[in-house]
């Protein structure tokens, strides 16, 4: 079985970044795990585009931040938060499908 | 300002998340064994939706509210140090700061204290944005945002900006004990006071930014304690107040990524910050130093502009499905009531209303974007209507929940009802629903915030 990125990640998250986007935040404990995943290459704007239904214009940014160990992907919302049709206000649980995201 | 103050640092209290939310009083009494600057606490949030400023409702309640404004003033004024508010009520606009500043006038009462109070209005008329939408001064900001027109302006009845360090430094400066800010850009009380005592400002709103959300920068993380700044000429440092929690370089720099949309170039009100080349470094136990946050002042200064408008009512009914018939075919049936309810309204255009089922349990939290199939053996349904008027949501509410709860569907056994409602009445009028229609930036050529003192 191949390794599921909510096993190598300490943090996995998502959050409002503004009440039209979410941003999906994966923050790692080691430099040793983040720097596989950095060059495994598997987090692409394609990849987030297709596990979260959206257009490639609508992963607004996918950056990588070694610093922080961390990458953060930002993505529009279809339904800005709170407004009729929005199903998370926060935007605290879109992370679910990114976790099972396999390296 | 005092000399020596470069060497020494600046020492920032942040006693919570969302003033409001509550903190521990002993660490917070503590800290001020040393030197404290000012203790500046963030109000303020756009998370819980657009209904707070639509509405004109506060995030936390009103004895919340006193109950940490009590603790804070107290402390601040003993100390003659300034108490900073952030988006004053939670959305920051003249109510919110209203209310905030009829608290503190109860509290300067019960306590026999007197204090210069600073407040700094952050609403803008319709007609201020309408002029600015017509000379071209309005963009929406990030693409997704539809793009503003006056029809909408004219609906939204609140509109507030977020304000940078500038006016906050001018009640700093003219000697106010207590300033209550509306709308603010959550890092900028923050700023104000590093600046005030000549701090480098880049330093100061990244310190701003993780003070903030209290000690949500600490492990374990939370809203609801005190988290201590200290800003230094060429650094700043973070730890955690309460001995049960510590910060780390992990979780400061974790925090740094926290609710932006980009981990290292942070837009503020006419900058930018970048934070690309930071340090995150423990140089004793659990405090954490941070350098080369660097401040890029914007070449024109763009504030953000937030607004929200009616578009709404809703009345709602919970219940659970069991039946496992029932929710083979639940979509189905959906549809077949849907079509039943639009055919018994048929005088009420389909404009005027909509019907939205939710199942929890199944995929009410990511809709179509769902990937996992399901497994489960009952489901919660969730189903809303929004109609132009309370009293049309209540009664398309109370047929789809009629004709739902009876529906014949095709293969049914269990003839005597579809639906399990928790309670009784199952109906529930929830009143208006709102929506950001303003999200845009506004291009200023001066400050537009408005600094009024009072002694009280």
């Amino acid at each position: 079985m191949r390794v599921k990125l909510v096993e190598k990640a300490k943090i996995l998250r998502s959050k409002n970044a503004g009440p039209f986007e979410i941003t999906l935040d994966v923050l790692f404990d080691s430099k040793k795990d983040y720097e596989e995943v950095k060059g495994s290459d598997v987090i692409t704007k394609e990849k987030i585009a297709e596990i979260y239904n959206l257009s490639i214009e609508d992963i607004h940014h996918l950056v990588y931040f070694d610093q922080a160990l961390g990458i953060k992907i930002t993505i529009a919302r279809k339904i800005s938060s709170g407004s009729p049709g929005d199903r998370d206000v926060y935007g605290a649980q879109q992370h679910a499908p990114l976790m099972n995201l396999e390296l | 300002m005092e000399r020596g103050n470069m060497q020494k640092g600046i020492r920032i209290i942040s006693p919570c998340g969302i003033l409001g939310y509550g903190f521990p009083k002993e660490p917070f009494i503590k800290a001020f064994e040393q030197r404290i600057h000012g203790i500046v606490v963030d109000a303020g949030s756009t998370d819980a939706g657009p209904h707070k400023l639509g509405a004109n409702v506060s995030i936390v309640s009103r004895f919340a509210l006193k109950k940490d404004l009590f603790i804070i003033l107290e402390k601040g004024l003993a100390q003659r140090i300034p108490v900073i508010v952030g988006s004053s009520g939670g959305a920051g606009a003249k109510t919110h700061v209203e209310l905030t500043l009829e608290v503190v006038k109860e509290i300067l009462a019960e306590q026999n204290k007197h204090a210069k109070i600073g407040i700094i209005w952050a609403d803008f008329k319709q007609q201020t944005i309408i002029n600015a939408l017509e000379e071209g001064r309005i963009t929406p900001l990030s693409p997704n945002i539809p793009d503003l027109t006056k029809e909408k302006i004219l609906d939204t009845k609140t509109i507030v900006a977020q304000m940078g360090h500038e006016p906050i430094l001018k009640a700093l400066k003219q000697g106010c004990d207590i300033i209550l800010c509306g709308r603010s850009y959550d890092p900028s009380p923050f700023a104000a006071l590093g600046i005030y005592h000549g701090m480098d400002a880049g330093l100061a709103y990244h310190l701003g930014k993780i003070l903030e959300c209290g000690a949500l920068c600490a492990e374990p993380g939370t809203t609801k304690d005190s988290i201590l700044g200290t800003l230094y000429e060429d650094s700043f440092t973070v730890q955690a107040l309460n001995p049960i929690r510590k910060c780390t370089p992990t979780s400061v720099a974790a925090h740094t990524f926290y609710e932006k949309e980009h981990p290292f170039m942070l837009h503020g009100p006419g900058f930018t910050l970048n934070l690309e080349n930071c340090e995150f470094n423990e140089i004793a136990d659990g405090i954490i130093e941070v350098r080369n946050s660097q401040y890029i002042a914007d070449k024109e200064v763009r504030i953000k502009l937030e607004g929200a408008r009616k578009v709404a009512y809703r009345t709602f009914v919970i219940a659970g499905i069991r039946d496992p018939l029932l929710i083979e075919r639940l979509e189905e049936v959906e549809h077949e009531v849907r079509e039943q309810v639009k055919s018994y309204f048929a005088e009420i255009s389909e404009e005027d209303y909509q019907v939205n089922f939710y199942h929890y349990g199944k995929d009410a939290v990511l809709g179509e974007q769902e990937p996992s199939p399901f497994t489960g053996h009952e489901i919660g349904v969730m189903f809303e209507v929004l109609a132009k008027e309370q009293e049309l949501a209540n009664a398309i509410c109370a047929n789809v929940r009629s004709t739902f709860l009876h529906y014949g569907y095709e293969g049914r056994k269990s003839s005597a009802g579809n639906l399990a409602f928790p309670f009784a009445p199952s109906d529930v009028e929830f009143g208006p629903v709102y929506e950001f229609s303003i999200y845009h930036l506004m291009k200023i050529t001066r400050d537009p915030f408005l600094l009024e003192v009072v002694e009280v």
